[in-house]
């Protein structure tokens, strides 16, 4: 069922040669190619629309609502239903509308008599094999056959419903062979035949928007019927639960079960997904404060109205009974939990934050921003730590995940972001995909690349697993660079050799756009013969051959595009792989128009943002440097306050200093350390050295285990804010439902600031964004107002920008001149040896969000309900492990019991697990080895040995026991309503 | 469990086995010197000040002419 919202044009707009233009841009060169007009007549009336709209299309934009069943907007057009039938003069009989492109002088006839009489007969046939249950029908108030059964004035079906039909169960008394029951299988939607009308529309979607081509129409004529796979139930099949067919489906035969016990909902309301990088635009359709069903936004830049099933569905965890909605305090962690008023709360907080920097100095506290907070709460976090602690103690999550893009990327282009957007990924020939995972990470980016992909664009995946994307249905790479963890420097120098040695650098590009002595020392360098692919094949595991070949397919190939992940930065040698990155789009000139690009995918919904926001202890917000005395003065000028000048601790510094005795007191906001940072062990001796931890979350995460107060946190649902998404696009969060603790996080941070001593007035963040705005250049021209006018905004949006900036790096790069920079391979000190003979890799699956607080608290542990552990068919074998086994993985950090996974998705010497469930322990087995520029852990190398056991690890069994021992100080809170 | 000095001359030789991939020695320091100085909260750079001024760390010869310019 489609948004209560949404009008539905029934087809495409068409797709110009150039269709996304730069908006913003000083630059004429890369300007849409003004589409050719073509003027008809349609019902007497003229009209003019773009050369390649259909005459549905056409008639719709102009508010002549020609009936259709088969077709919708977010599909090619089919023509299957007969029922968008219309007659043009001069053309015979009576072509589907949504089939025939607009042609100039054409004139349309949408209704007369014939037309109604031909319409009719098709409704007939149709009701003819469909139960007549509309009023207890889920999709009543919003069915799209019941509307065209009223269009076009079905009153009477004259064949009768007795004869062969889907409908019922029994015929005639004996059980009815066409009869399908109805599938319940999937956790979110049925699946119910009997009312399938057979348009296709959720095979189309499938196949077109999401990419699986999970469902067919099995049988041919009257047999015809949607299957899942062959004939499976929608679970187990190859259904990945995106709910694009959920969304195409006219009638009720795929439903929501939310819809179905909730019924129609009222209102809708605009918001932002707040799982990955991604960012996609939903409409939250709700019921009251109740949401029946997210809708993901057709008018969505990020996404254009495509979800996975995180967005779309996995959304219970924000009204889980594990949600606390009380404050909570306690002087130790062994103490039970005192429920308290929020005055008490906060106070309690501020005031031990104030005894600790009495005693223990200014620098002794800090705070941790939320990437998934908006950026207004984010901002306001840093804005508490610089102003109000008067420290630069503030970091967020980023630290463990991009941050090595933000160094390398400002070190080379100039700016900390990705140089496009998502859609420029359509113009895209060659598509080079390095240790990211989009089919799983970035689901809804990866169905829009597979859709380019399945046009033609040639695919290099360079990563040490088969992921999803290296064969895929009517997809295959045409390399996949299958190399040895830890070695992807060296395979960026062998790339970067082959382009220079084989005259296949873009020299004109270089010349101009770039520091001329930067790439003449980088070209020496990597041109070296022992950079060469032969010399680094032994290193990296990739045969010189394809090393070659992916470097001329990448040079050559027209618009080359790079897309990265986690698997680039979470390494020893991580931003220098994101500089080997930089500098091989420099060098082939795939920078500064649509197409082309570095792009990370970030892994957060606002990691972006957080990171524009001033989040790391050496920047202010914008990405200036504390030691900027411009910036500063503008800062401290707007804030009242003297600024450090000098860099504060980073996490794993934090955690350093706290085993020091020197930092005492940390904020966290919505993030859970004690789970995913590396190093369990080490981190959570660090909390346990801290006199008061401030945990501001949902729910008691693992960090809040450790901690003092507990400051009960808001959903993306119930504030209103921005996140930034891997593009550089602001977007809107509304709120939909009052918060659920009674304040939003905004608020929280506010509340606790002027409890510290440092006011801060702000009334709704609207006043949040517009200090940004006045604070930040490349925010200048952001606002709620604008951010409303347009739907969102991809920074730098300002003077220059005034509609934001799609294509980075366009006439020059952000620092002037592009800066190559030399990019040595140095192996990670993680090594194997013949006590930790293997190598562990982690990364995430498509059901589960990062360390899960949010997923695993919905229905979507139907999929993965535990985390497991991947290895080789033959290092498998040599242990003595079978598929199922419970498997003991130890390293230099520490040990943990997994259930193994035997497959050749690895390589040999290689196994991977996923950490979504804090008892896996997974990063109980990482080490505190990082990248060198920014200590960013090495998440994706860890040496260790993997054994056959038949118990959990010490570590779980202590775990296990803390745990429980936390849940039980929780359930024995004093509550407050009890006193 | 105490944070261990190791660690932070562990991260200055990672640095420097970025920056000693510059041809220029001088450059190479300057990189060095700079990195520390914006990434690095002063505590630390005291605390491996101090360090190698304490006793012997196996340290790359491009960070400790770094750490002497701090």
């Amino acid at each position: 069922m489609l948004s209560i919202v949404e009008k539905d044009f029934g087809t495409p707009a068409p797709r110009p040669a150039r269709l996304w233009k730069n908006v913003g841009m000083r630059s004429g060169g890369d300007v849409d190619v003004a589409a050719k007009l073509v003027t008809l007549t349609i019902d007497g009336r003229e009209i003019s629309v773009s050369e390649g709209t259909s005459v549905m299309r056409a008639a719709a934009l102009n508010d002549i609502n020609i009936p259709k069943l088969c077709a919708t907007e977010t599909l090619d057009a089919f023509g299957s239903c007969r029922l968008c039938l219309v007659q043009i003069d001069g053309v015979r009989g009576y072509p589907a509308s949504c089939t025939t492109p607009v042609a100039p002088g054409m004139k349309v006839t949408t209704q007369n008599a014939k037309l109604a009489e031909l319409r009719l007969g098709v409704m007939e046939l149709y009701i003819s094999d469909h139960p007549l249950d509309c009023l207890t029908c889920p999709a009543n108030g919003h069915c799209e056959l019941q509307d065209m059964a009223g269009a076009v004035g079905l009153r009477e079906v004259r064949y009768g419903y007795d004869g062969d039909n889907h409908v019922y169960a029994k015929q005639g008394g004996e059980a009815n062979p066409r009869f399908v029951a109805k599938d319940e299988s999937n956790p979110y939607f049925t699946f119910d035949p009997s009312k399938c009308i057979v348009c296709s529309r959720c095979v189309r979607a499938c196949d077109e928007q999401q990419g699986t081509l999970a469902l067919t129409i099995q049988g041919r004529g009257f047999d015809s019927k949607v299957s899942a796979s062959q004939a499976e139930d929608f679970l187990d099949s190859e259904c990945v639960s995106c709910g694009a067919c959920v969304q195409a489906c006219p009638t009720a035969t795929l439903s929501e079960k939310s819809l179905i016990s909730m019924g129609q909902a009222e209102h809708s309301i605009t918001t932002t997904c707040a799982y990955c990088g991604v960012g996609c635009s939903f409409r939250a359709e709700m019921k009251g404060e109740e949401v029946v069903r997210m809708v993901p936004n057709k008018d969505g830049h990020a996404n254009h109205g495509h979800s996975c099933v995180k967005g779309r569905f996995a959304i219970g965890y924000a009204t889980h009974t594990d949600r606390i909605y009380k404050p909570m305090i306690r002087a130790k962690i062994t103490d039970p939990w005192r429920e308290v008023s929020w005055e008490e709360a906060i106070g309690y907080a501020a005031s031990e934050f104030k005894r600790i920097q009495a005693k223990y100095g200014r620098d002794s506290i800090g705070g941790i921003t939320s990437s998934r907070c908006t950026n207004e709460e984010t901002y306001l976090v840093q804005k508490l730590v610089r102003a109000g602690f008067g420290n630069n103690n503030v970091d967020t999550c980023a630290r463990v995940c991009h941050s090595p893009t933000g160094y390398g990327l400002k070190q080379t282009l100039g700016e900390s972001a990705g140089t496009q957007n998502f859609d420029s990924v359509m113009q895209a020939d060659v598509i080079m995909v390095i240790g990211a995972n989009p089919t799983d990470g970035h689901p809804v980016f990866a169905s829009q690349m597979k859709r380019r992909l399945r046009e033609g664009a040639k695919l290099i995946v360079a990563d040490p697993r088969r992921i999803d994307l290296v064969r895929t249905p009517h997809i295959e790479a045409q390399q996949h660079l299958k190399l040895r963890p830890g070695t992807n420097v060296a395979l960026i120098n062998s790339l970067a050799h082959v382009i220079v040695t084989e005259g296949l650098v873009k020299e004109d590009f270089v010349r101009e756009r770039c520091e001329i002595e930067s790439f003449d020392k980088w070209r020496h360098f990597v041109g070296d013969a022992l950079h060469s692919p032969e010399a680094m094949e032994a290193v990296t595991g990739v045969p010189a051959a394809q090393v070659r070949a992916a470097a001329r397919l990448y040079a050559t190939g027209g618009n080359g595009a790079i897309y990265y992940g986690l698997g680039v930065t979470e390494h020893s040698q991580g931003s220098t792989m994101v500089m080997g990155i930089a500098n091989l789009a420099m060098a082939t000139g795939n920078i500064g128009r649509e197409g082309v690009g570095v792009n990370p995918l970030r892994g957060q919904n606002n990691v972006q943002g957080s990171c524009d926001m001033g989040s790391f202890p050496h920047e202010f917000p914008g990405y200036r440097h504390v030691s900027d005395n411009a910036a500063r003065d503008l800062l401290e000028n707007a804030w009242g306050v003297n600024l450090l000048n000098e860099p504060g601790l980073r996490i794993p510094n934090m955690f350093e200093a706290a085993l020091d005795g020197e930092f005492l007191g940390l904020y966290i906001e919505g993030e859970d350390i004690a789970q995913s940072d590396p190093n369990t062990q080490h981190v959570t001796a660090a909390l346990t050295a801290m006199e008061c931890i401030i945990v501001q979350d949902l729910f008691l995460n693992e960090s809040a285990k450790f901690a003092h107060v507990f400051l009960p946190g808001s959903s993306f649902l119930e504030k209103d804010g921005t996140f930034t998404n891997a593009e550089r696009r602001i977007s809107p969060v509304r709120k939909v439902m009052k918060p659920k603790s009674g304040y939003a996080d905004w608020e929280i941070t506010q509340l606790l600031s002027n409890a510290m001593g440092y006011p801060m007035h702000y009334t709704h963040p609207s006043e949040i964004m517009d200090e940004i705005a006045a604070l930040t250049p490349t925010f200048t021209g952001v606002s709620f107002a604008r951010l409303d006018e347009l739907g969102s905004i991809q920074w730098p949006c300002n003077e220059q920008h005034p509609e934001g900036t799609p294509t980075m790096h366009i006439d020059e790069f952000v620092r002037g001149k592009g800066r190559f920079m030399v990019t040595e391979y140095v192996p990670t000190s993680e090594k194997v040896n013949a006590k930790f003979p293997l190598i562990l890799t982690t990364g995430r699956i498509l059901s589960q969000y990062n360390v899960g607080a949010q997923t695993r608290r919905t229905e979507n542990v139907t999929w993965h309900s535990e985390d497991r552990l991947e290895l080789h068919p033959s290092d498998a074998e040599t242990r003595g492990i079978k598929d199922g086994d419970w498997c003991g993985i130890a390293s230099r950090a520490g040990e943990t019991v997994l259930r193994a996974s035997v497959t050749e998705r690895v390589q040999p010497g290689v196994v991977y697990t996923t950490f979504h469930f804090p008892e896996s322990g997974a990063n109980v087995i990482t080490t505190d080895n990082s990248d060198w520029a920014t200590n960013c852990p090495e998440y994706k190398v860890t040496a260790v040995e993997v054994t056959r056991v038949s118990q959990p690890s010490e570590w779980q069994k202590r775990y296990r026991e803390f745990s429980e021992r936390q849940q039980e100080l929780l359930e024995a809170r004093d509550a407050a309503d009890a006193r | 469990m105490n944070a261990s000095p190791d660690h932070l001359v562990q991260m200055v030789n990672d640095i420097a086995g970025f920056f000693d991939a510059e041809p220029d020695h001088d450059a190479a320091i300057a990189g060095i010197e700079n990195h520390l100085r914006k990434f690095w909260d002063p505590r630390m750079r005291r605390k491996l000040i101090a360090h190698l001024q304490g006793g012997v760390a196996e340290i790359a010869p491009s960070a400790r002419a770094a750490i002497a310019r701090l």
